[in-house]
């Protein structure tokens, strides 16, 4: 297992990306909620996730958190801070080491009418837990005729850090998002943080929520409507960040805001891309994924898992599916490198979509005048 | 079943503290190992309710080994338990891996190393104790931990520190890491990030073992496999399941549990219904170990006796060996669990000055060769760091090599030819 202070300390604004950094310069935990004095305040995902946690569990006593380090630590990644000092050890349980068995120990206690949320501390230790989550958890809603639902959240960071190596690295959203009986979120900015933890616990259905380590510390504005308590974003629902005419690119956690800032700098070559936040790859949203191609007639997808039989995949599909007369140009797909996370920092970061990528990925989109390079 | 109930008098003596090996201590730390070695060999043909009458009185049986050899002390006070040479390499073999673990802190802050870094310090007397009575072919297999272990067993220190550094002249060129020390010649299996992983992996090899010597004949071949992994590990299924399997089918490793007391910032006793992890050995039906992990000397005749019973195909045993991490669970960890009393009071045990003090009390060497060895071992460390600054990092083509053994597994491509044959394979762009 591993450690924690991985955060950094961004600047206020504008989303600032942290990908590319190989220095890692440790910081002691600042978890500093800024106020501006300005209208927009400003919420770490961190605190995001942290508040939309403690406000469910106070809201409704069946919630109850459960994971390593969840307690005494705070959270692995200080998601759960305070929490066990104000629920108190019965809510907020410490596990050993046994992501198999406290995996089954939810989603029996789901089974019997209680709400728990589980953290990994990554996703790639829900492997471990597999058997549980789609057995147990996804299919019993059907198995049993909808007499026995499983109202869980399994929740934790996924997707690559920093020189994690290999088996800390993988992208999970493909995986789980093929199996039916399960919901699948990929929150990006706090709002989303906020709005999503909140549905999927208040959701009688198994749902995964996939958070990204490296967004943790990241800051963004979150307006009144948000920092209320009954704040709610409904599952299914993608958002579009920034609205455009020429391409339309697709993209999910970290990757929207690698997306966002390949925007900006399309736009100033004349070239107007509009930026989906999908937010939940199950059920993915097809209906404004669709009109949006049918507006732009381009489609750009990124990911930062593995591209065979990948979220872009599918989405490729479905709007060569309902859309294809509308499509003037290949859809184009970014996806992480097809190898497992090699640990060079240099090979890291070309395991994993940049901004060039995607720039470049989107110009082939427009006037295809690059042509694909041999690829893998 | 039956089996089950010759164990239940095994276990069901009262709880207690953890056995107080140090209120049983003769007056010299080193002599006369205090240890209980269960020895319950599952003999088939005893299996029984007879069983549980005969056990009725408190199982302790110390192993007639350490009968002798407390008989041997006891009547002669010259007799040590190592010699000068053995002494001086494990001393160094100890230094080696402080010296090495300082250094990847310090390299560390500096930005050289990053990612997930844990640290060993404090533990050497676990690692130097047991590797360093292997041959070459025996394996090593370990967890995320694992950088001491693999220079006990051998692997070069330049190509541990350019593995960290992420260079191509690391022991899995740059592609593996901190977690992820693999090396065949050696033996060393890794390296595993995800806890209990290992065990399987480490049982595995220790069955290729036992294969090898009855299905494909290999009459000589008496590979040992160690298993090492902490505390935290021991309350994961796959530990148990191997446990039931090495034992059923005696094969030739040792389970050596490190058990530090602490997972990242998880007690081992709020975690575990039993913290005792040695008495699981004899539930499975294998010689259960708790030594004191911090003294050299003890750690090593346990695994004499526990790597000679894997030799001679007596099957696997558990050692709990009672350690810990001076530092916190990694390099960003900031070790606010942790009680300084229990610090301190293991920081006085530390493993490498007390053997040095057994040594020179025994005077089997010298203070100037303690201090030669020391400079020795701090030059080894800096020129592997010198080496791993100067290698180069990995070229852009190796981002795709070694995904499979055979590459043909890339596929076929657009112009109908494998992916592999084609020699700008590994230039183009990786991404879809």
């Amino acid at each position: 297992m591993f450690s924690i202070l991985k955060q950094k300390v961004l600047n206020g604004g504008s989303p600032v990306m942290i990908l590319g950094q190989t220095v890692q310069r440790i910081r002691p935990a600042v978890d500093a909620y800024r106020g501006y004095s300005s209208a927009a305040k400003e919420m770490t995902v961190r605190e995001a996730l942290n508040s939309a946690l403690d406000e469910e569990m106070s809201a409704d006593p069946k919630v109850f958190i459960m994971g390593e380090e969840v307690g005494e630590y705070q959270g692995a990644y200080k998601i759960s801070k305070g929490l066990l000092e104000k629920y108190g050890p019965e809510r907020v349980l410490d596990t050993p080491i046994t992501e198999a068995g406290f995996t089954g120990i939810g989603v029996g206690a789901a089974y019997y009418g209680l709400k728990p949320v589980v953290e990994f501390m990554t996703f790639n230790f829900s492997m471990q837990a597999i058997d549980h989550i789609i057995n147990s958890a996804a299919k019993s809603n059907y198995m049993s005729a909808g007499r026995i639902s499983v109202p869980i959240v399994f929740r934790g960071p996924n997707g690559a850090a920093a020189g994690v190596g290999a088996q800390h690295s993988q992208c999970y959203a493909g995986w789980y998002a093929s199996c039916p009986g399960l919901k699948v979120l990929t929150p990006y900015s706090s709002e989303d943080a906020r709005g999503l933890l909140k549905a999927a616990i208040r959701d009688p259905d198994p749902v995964i929520f996939l958070e990204n380590e490296l967004l943790y510390g990241e800051s963004f504005p979150v307006s009144a409507e948000v920092l209320d308590s009954s704040f709610c974003l409904p599952i299914g629902k993608a958002k579009i960040e920034r609205e455009g005419k020429d391409v339309t690119i697709t993209a999910f956690s970290k990757m929207v805001g690698l997306a966002l800032k390949a925007a900006e700098i399309l736009a100033k070559d004349g070239i107007s891309a509009e930026i989906i936040n999908l937010r939940s790859i199950r059920p993915l949203d097809r209906a404004t994924i669709n009109a949006s191609v049918r507006k732009t007639n381009r489609l750009v997808t990124v990911e930062e898992g593995f591209p065979q039989h990948g979220v872009g995949a599918e989405i490729c599909t479905s709007v060569i599916e309902e859309s294809f007369g509308y499509l003037d140009a290949p859809v184009e797909r970014i996806a992480g490198a097809d190898v497992p996370m090699p640990y060079a920092a240099n090979l890291e970061r070309s395991a994993v979509p940049q901004i060039e990528d995607i720039v470049r990925a989107a110009k082939r989109a427009c006037y295809r005048a690059v042509p694909m390079a041999a690829a893998s | 079943m039956a089996t089950a109930f010759w164990s239940v008098n095994v276990i069901q003596h009262p709880r207690c503290e953890r056995p107080s090996i140090a209120s049983r201590k003769p007056s010299s730390a080193f002599l006369g190992s205090t240890l209980k070695l269960r020895f319950n060999p599952p003999s088939r043909s005893n299996f029984g309710f007879s069983e549980t009458l005969r056990k009725s009185s408190p199982i302790s049986a110390i192993s007639d080994v350490f009968e002798e050899k407390k008989q041997k002390s006891a009547s002669s006070s010259s007799s040590l338990l190592i010699t000068k040479e053995e002494g001086l390499e494990v001393y160094e073999d100890m230094v080696l891996g402080r010296c090495f673990e300082d250094m990847c802190a310090q390299m560390y802050y500096r930005g050289k190393m990053f990612g997930f870094v844990h640290l060993y310090n404090g533990q050497e007397a676990v690692s130097t104790g047991f590797i360093k009575l292997l041959k070459k072919e025996d394996c090593v297999v370990s967890t995320y931990r694992d950088h001491v272990h693999a220079l006990s067993k051998g692997v070069p220190a330049r190509e541990v520190m350019s593995e960290l550094f992420g260079k191509t002249t690391g022991c899995c060129r740059g592609q593996g890491g901190s977690m992820h020390m693999f090396s065949k010649e050696h033996n060393v299996l890794g390296g595993f990030a995800f806890i209990g992983e290992g065990i399987p992996v480490a049982t595995g090899a220790a069955f290729t073992s036992k294969y090898r010597k009855e299905a494909l004949n290999e009459a000589d071949c008496d590979h040992v496999t160690l298993a090492f992994f902490g505390d935290g590990t021991c309350n994961n299924g796959q530990f148990y399941e191997c446990l039931n399997m090495a034992a059923l089918w005696k094969l030739p490793i040792v389970f050596v549990v490190e058990n530090n007391l602490w997972a990242i910032g998880m007690s081992h006793l709020r975690s575990t219904s039993d913290p005792e992890i040695w008495k699981k050995g004899p539930a499975f039906g294998m010689p259960g170990v708790h030594v004191d992990g911090m003294d050299v000397l003890k750690v090593r005749e346990v695994a004499k006796e526990a790597i000679g019973r894997a030799r001679r195909g007596e099957g696997p045993t558990l050692v709990e060996c009672e350690t810990y991490r001076f530092r916190g669970h990694s390099l960003a960890d900031p070790d606010e669990l942790r009680d300084p009393t229990e610090k301190a009071h293991y920081a006085a045990r530390d493993p490498i000055t007390a053997l040095k003090k057994y040594m020179i009390e025994n005077n089997l060497a010298k203070e100037g060769e303690f201090k030669a060895i020391d400079k020795k071992i701090d030059e080894i460390v800096e020129d592997s760091v010198e080496f791993a600054d100067e290698s180069p990092q990995p070229s852009r083509s190796q981002l795709l090599e070694n995904v499979f053994a055979d590459p043909k597994g890339f596929g076929i491509g657009p112009d109908g030819r494998y992916r592999c044959e084609d020699p700008k394979f590994t230039e183009g762009t990786a991404h879809v």
